[in-house]
């Protein structure tokens, strides 16, 4: 493999692993609350969905973003709705959420299937994608890929050396002391949520604007399940979080890689990959129980009624 | 002044009522759904819910499409009563209709009586399989059995893709992703002349049947339902957990491996990609709606297999995409997760507003 | 303390609280003056932790007024009660173990606060020295001892300037050493003006360092007293009303044949806040009750975890049945050989809530209602009615509802069930706790008859009055030793009140060492 086809694959599996950066992002914050949201898929669907509907319709990439996270905002204020003040099951409304926005999403475009836009175009920052090699990995990306870099870090800020990430911290850990500390558990979780839905509805507009870029029905093709799997992976940690969406990112690309070194299998093998991975990640981190317990958020999943404090 | 009070004890009727109301909710948002898409609610809720019931063809036709959802969420009623969060039952499907197809093709020049039970067989053997791994990386590895499951169903359907353009590929199928027809001798029979129901709906009532046997008549039944229900008392009690979450684990994987392969042996005759439109999925509804009770399930299979039908015929019929169906399932679990909620907890109206 | 003032502290007057089916705290009044330590006494359920929470705003009481410093407060939230000067440290769940010590203090604070305090890092490093607490403030939770974490909590409330601090139950994770640490500290912020109340239910730390005692029985006062005037069984009768209206006396008997066995059972705690059970060693004899007394949390559940098998860690030859070795059984095997079993949870361990009292028969007797796998339906309904009738059940029928029963009558049905079984061991926990006098007394009855009819019974309880009712031999549990065993009649409640305290420890460490 000579240097240039190695660049290729990095570039690629950044670009592969952006929306599963934006999902996990999200995801580990709204887990971070102890709320475990499995509607990933759906929120990221309808995300994908309605940005390419707005984006095409206006004309404006710009308005199809913010109208891709306006939607995936919507989607998760359903579920936190049903999971935080009627109390309904996480797991099985997390499953309706995905289930709904699946059939939703291919239900809205169902008419523009096919239909074709001018997605982002790169742009080179200046200098530093003259840098050999890193630049061409790094810097010669689309908008989003730099959005998503600027999110991870605002978010390794936030969640570290910030008042806000202490008390989402304190609310996944502990909703009860959080709650007879004076935090408003509730508000902590449906804006965590909420954020989660955005940052999923990012990553659909990100695979119908740039990565594709058109909608395809079931397009996600299971991204949202497989970053539930990456932030369990990334120890629930923000920095983490990119490193494993990058490697994951190489395993959905890897028959570039295996082009690279001359093997040919097929493709519909090397499809499993990215799943097996996932499995292989499962196993692994799982298999150190204690330490999986010890950096999960105590609270995750379960459901907190502060109407039951006595 | 509404105010939500909890209840002493929780309201048995809510519990028959909750699915039934769900999917009133789901057929008043449906209605104003197709009004706001410029479709009559009137015709669109007649051709989703009345037509496909109005002759025999499109009744034989529901039946078919109800016997892969009822023997999948047979085997899901039992798994969440249990507290095993299967979401497998779609890979699971897939794999019993590859490996049975795989037997069937074995069988493609025989005369055997032997090679339909062999073939199902097969199927229910490779839906166990399917569901057996994420069973063990989730007792011996404690991996998250949600997860598993899903990635499991991702693999299930790459490798039935892999087969049908590789080896199990009709070699004179003019390079189609499909595999050669089975074998009379391997097809299930149908139960009437001149329909496609076909012997696989009688194993799905059976299997509910069963599966409300087991759950209710037996002791192992018991224990099922004392784990899902309350944890400590079934360790207080000292049942095992390794035990419980094997069997229905195996009792949903060979169900949806013998919906996998009654599918391919029944209506299809063939393995082709698109064997499941998401049979597996929907059957977690299906288990919902139908309480997590087999026989439930016996109902609400069939009101999901009505709603199938219905989709189909509204897009031919009124050009409404198929796609409206899984948004239905989806809202119709909505409402009933919400439904729920008034088991436990009732409204009160007063005049005054409080503080 | 200081007496001149006038002005109270914290005054409470007539606080009433109900919860479904409960009156938490009945017109309950209370005046606490400055730098005054404060007792407040009684046993689980009589109302304490609710009071308190009431104080620091956590619940908010149905009527009644409370003043402070002179002037009438509504104290709507926590963060309220901490502007007022009101700080708590509670039993459980206050810290945050993935957060640092400062950080845990910092949530605590408000923005303005905060900038009050400039550095707290440095502030909390002063304050440490000033009380000598030794708090570090960069290290995380849960590196942190269970002693260390209090006195965090204690931190997090100077640091606010705190005028009146709760806690709850402060001594009944520490120890000895520990708690004399903590009473200095107690006695430092009370010569400073700090009012405290202090609950608990460890007489004698009451008699050492409290000033006054407001004593709590169903929700309402009871009895106030100088702590220093009395002693810790004259409090003890305050606390559990006048033993004479109880039946006094059942005959004793002496067990023939040894048929359990603990014998050198020794084991680290699964939980963080558990408590190591250390070289236990008693045996149980058929015929007679066996009475183990201890407070609560000093190794009980432990204790009734491992003999169950609950705890599935195998333990080798520690645990005998007759004459065959069960530790490493699992927990169905040792009930399939005869040992049975009444735990402290009713509902939600020893009682599935959702499900009928018939299927909750089957929950643990099984045997002779399950053939070839098929569960005789019929004959344990028949037999499930025959339990409510024997043993009084107040209940619909054998298709009620587990959670519909009051906590007396699912007790009343859980030990009918397990006596049903004709066990050879029965380990019982806390039979009556919370229960009502009638039932308390028919599931005495119940006790007695079994072992008349020669099983064993273990009886572990914090109620001292009814093992010595009850038992034939007692000892106590004191962090996770076991004292020696006598038989009751040659004991009174001032021995295994020390043994309780512990005071056989010194002595069982020295005969495990020699």
């Amino acid at each position: 493999m000579d240097a240039d086809l190695i660049v290729q694959i990095l570039f690629a599996a950044i670009k592969t692993g952006t929306p599963l950066l934006f999902i996990a992002l999200g995801e580990v914050i709204c887990e971070k609350s102890g709320v475990l949201n499995l509607g990933q898929e759906g929120m990221m669907l309808m995300g994908a969905v309605v940005g390419f509907l707005a984006a095409y319709g206006s004309g404006n990439m710009g308005f199809g973003i913010i109208a891709a996270m306006v939607m995936g905002s919507i989607m998760s204020l359903i579920f936190a709705v049903l999971v935080l003040h009627i109390g309904a099951n996480q797991v099985a409304t997390g499953l309706a959420l995905t289930i709904f926005g699946t059939g939703l999403s291919a239900f809205i475009g169902a008419d523009f299937v096919g239909q074709t836009i001018q997605g982002f175009q790169p742009i080179a920052i200046p200098l530093l994608s003259d840098i050999p090699y890193v630049g061409q990995i790094l810097f010669s990306h689309d908008i989003l890929v730099y959005f998503s870099f600027f999110m991870t870090a605002l978010l390794v800020y936030v969640v570290n050396k910030t008042r806000i990430g202490l008390t989402l911290k304190a609310v996944g850990e502990n909703p009860h002391a959080a709650n007879a500390i004076g935090i408003k558990v509730l508000r902590v979780r449906y804006l965590a949520v909420m954020f989660g839905g955005a940052m999923a509805g990012t990553a659909g507009a990100y695979m119908s604007l740039v990565y594709t870029p058109m909608w395809v029905e079931g397009m996600t093709a299971g991204r949202g399940w497989i970053a539930l799997a990456l932030v369990v992976f990334a120890s629930w940690r923000v920095g983490r979080i990119m490193l494993g969406a990058y490697l994951f990112g190489l395993a959905s690309i890897m028959h570039l890689v295996l082009q690279g070194l001359g093997w040919s299998i097929s493709p519909n093998l090397l499809a499993m990959l990215p799943y097996v991975a996932t499995v292989v990640v499962m196993v692994i981190i799982g298999a150190d129980h204690f330490k999986e317990k010890l950096l999960a958020p105590r609270s995750l999943g379960k459901p907190f009624d502060p109407r039951n404090m006595a | 002044m509404i105010r939500i009070q909890a209840r002493t004890e929780p309201s048995s009727l809510m519990k028959v009522a909750s699915p039934l109301l769900a999917i009133v909710l789901t057929l008043i948002f449906g209605a104003i759904l197709f009004s706001a898409i410029g479709k009559s609610p009137v015709q669109a809720l007649h051709v989703l819910l009345i037509a496909p019931l109005a002759d025999s063809y499109n009744i034989g036709e529901m039946f078919v499409k109800m016997g892969p959802l009822l023997l999948c969420a047979v085997g899901l009623s039992l798994c969440y009563r249990a507290n095993m969060w299967n979401i497998g039952a779609e890979g699971q499907l897939l794999a019993g209709a590859l490996g049975g197809s795989a037997m069937a093709l074995y069988f493609i020049d025989s005369e055997s009586v032997f090679a339909l039970p062999i073939t199902l067989l097969a199927g229910i053997i490779s839906g166990m399989a399917w569901a057996a791994v994420p069973t063990f990386l989730k007792l011996r590895y404690n991996s998250n059995l949600i997860l598993t499951t899903i990635m499991f169903n991702y693999i299930a359907l790459y490798l039935l893709i892999w087969s049908v353009h590789g080896p199990l590929r009709d070699p004179d199928g003019y390079g189609f992703p499909e595999s050669a027809l089975f074998s009379d001798i391997t097809l299930l029979p149908t139960l009437f002349e001149g329909s496609r129901i076909h012997l696989g709906i009688l194993f799905a009532i059976i299997s509910g049947i069963i599966g409300w046997f087991i759950l209710s008549k037996t002791h192992l039944g018991f224990q099922i339902r004392v784990f899902g229900a309350d944890e400590p008392a079934a360790r207080y009690a000292g049942f095992s957990s390794k035990k419980l979450s094997w069997f229905v684990m195996l009792f949903a994987g060979a169900l949806a491996g013998l919906a996998g392969v009654s599918e391919t042996t029944g209506p299809i005759g063939q393995l082709t990609p698109n064997i499941s439109p998401g049979y597996g999925y929907s059957a977690i509804i299906v288990a919902y709606l139908g309480r997590l009770h087999p026989i439930g399930a016996i109902i609400a299979a069939m009101f999901m297999a009505v709603l199938y039908m219905g989709g189909d015929l509204a897009q031919i019929e009124m050009g409404i995409p198929v796609a409206v169906i899984s948004m239905f399932q989806g809202v119709l679990l909505f409402f009933l997760l919400a439904c729920d909620f008034f088991i436990n907890n009732r409204l009160t109206f007063t005049n005054q507003a409080t503080n | 303390m200081k007496t001149h003032n006038l002005v109270s502290r914290l005054e409470l007057a007539n606080i009433t609280k109900q919860y479904p089916g409960c009156l938490a705290n009945d017109r309950i009044s209370i005046t606490l003056m400055p730098g005054e330590i404060h007792a407040l006494l009684g046993e689980n359920g009589a109302g304490k932790s609710t009071l308190v929470k009431t104080i620091y705003g956590v619940v908010s009481p149905d009527k009644g007024d409370i003043i402070w410093n002179g002037r009438e407060v509504n104290i709507k939230s926590p963060s309220i009660a901490r502007d007022l000067g009101i700080g708590m440290v509670f039993q459980h769940f206050s810290l945050f173990e993935t957060l640092t010590v400062s950080q845990n203090i910092e949530l605590c604070l408000s923005k303005s606060q905060l900038n009050n305090i400039g550095d707290l890092a440095q502030r909390i490093i002063q304050l440490s020295e000033e009380y000598g607490l030794n708090v570090d403030p960069s290290r995380y939770v849960h590196s942190l001892s269970i002693g260390e974490r209090q006195r965090v909590e204690i931190m997090r409330c100077l640091v606010q300037s705190v005028k009146l601090l709760i806690l709850d139950e402060p001594t009944s994770v520490l120890t000895p050493q520990e708690v004399a640490g903590l009473f200095n500290v107690l006695r430092t912020l009370s010569k400073e003006g700090c009012s405290i109340l202090f609950i608990s239910h460890k007489l004698h730390e009451v008699t050492e360092v409290c000033h006054k005692a407001t004593i709590l029985r169903g929700g309402k006062v009871v009895d106030t007293c100088v702590p220093s005037e009395e002693t810790p069984a004259t409090i003890a009768k305050m606390m559990v009303g006048d033993l004479a209206d109880q039946d006094a006396g059942y005959s004793k008997k002496e067990g023939t044949v040894e048929v359990f066995n603990v014998s050198d059972l020794s084991l680290p705690s699964k939980q963080p806040f558990g408590t190591a059970l250390k070289n236990i060693n008693f045996d149980l004899k058929a015929g007679e009750i066996l009475g183990i007394a201890g407070v609560a949390g000093n190794g009980q559940d432990e204790l009734m975890a491992i003999i169950s098998g609950e705890d599935e860690r195998n333990v080798k030859n520690a645990l005998t049945l007759g004459k065959l070795k069960i530790g490493h059984l699992h927990a169905g095997e040792r009930r399939q050989l005869g040992m049975a079993y009444v735990p402290e949870e009713r509902l939600g361990r020893g009682a599935v809530p959702d499900m009928s009292l018939t299927e909750n028969t089957l929950l643990t007797h099984s045997t002779g209602f399950v053939k070839n796998g098929l569960v005789q339906w019929q004959s344990i309904k028949e037999y499930t009615t025959e339990l409510i009738g024997k043993y009084k059940v107040k209940c619909h029928g054998e298709f009620s509802e587990a959670q519909s029963l009051s906590g007396g009558n699912l007790q009343k049905f859980i030990m009918g069930r397990e006596i049903g079984q004709h066990p050879k061991v029965l380990i019982c926990a806390h039979p009556t706790w919370g229960v009502d006098v009638g039932a308390a007394l028919a599931i005495h009855q119940a006790l007695l008859e079994l072992r008349d009819e020669g099983a064993a019974i273990l009886l572990i309880s914090e109620d001292i009055d009814e093992l010595f009712l009850l038992a034939d031999r007692m000892a106590a549990v004191c962090d996770g030793y076991l004292s020696p065993l006598v038989k009751t009649e040659e004991t009174n409640i001032d021995q295994i009140g020390q043994w309780m305290a512990g005071t056989f420890i010194n002595t069982a460490v020295q005969e495990a060492q020699a």
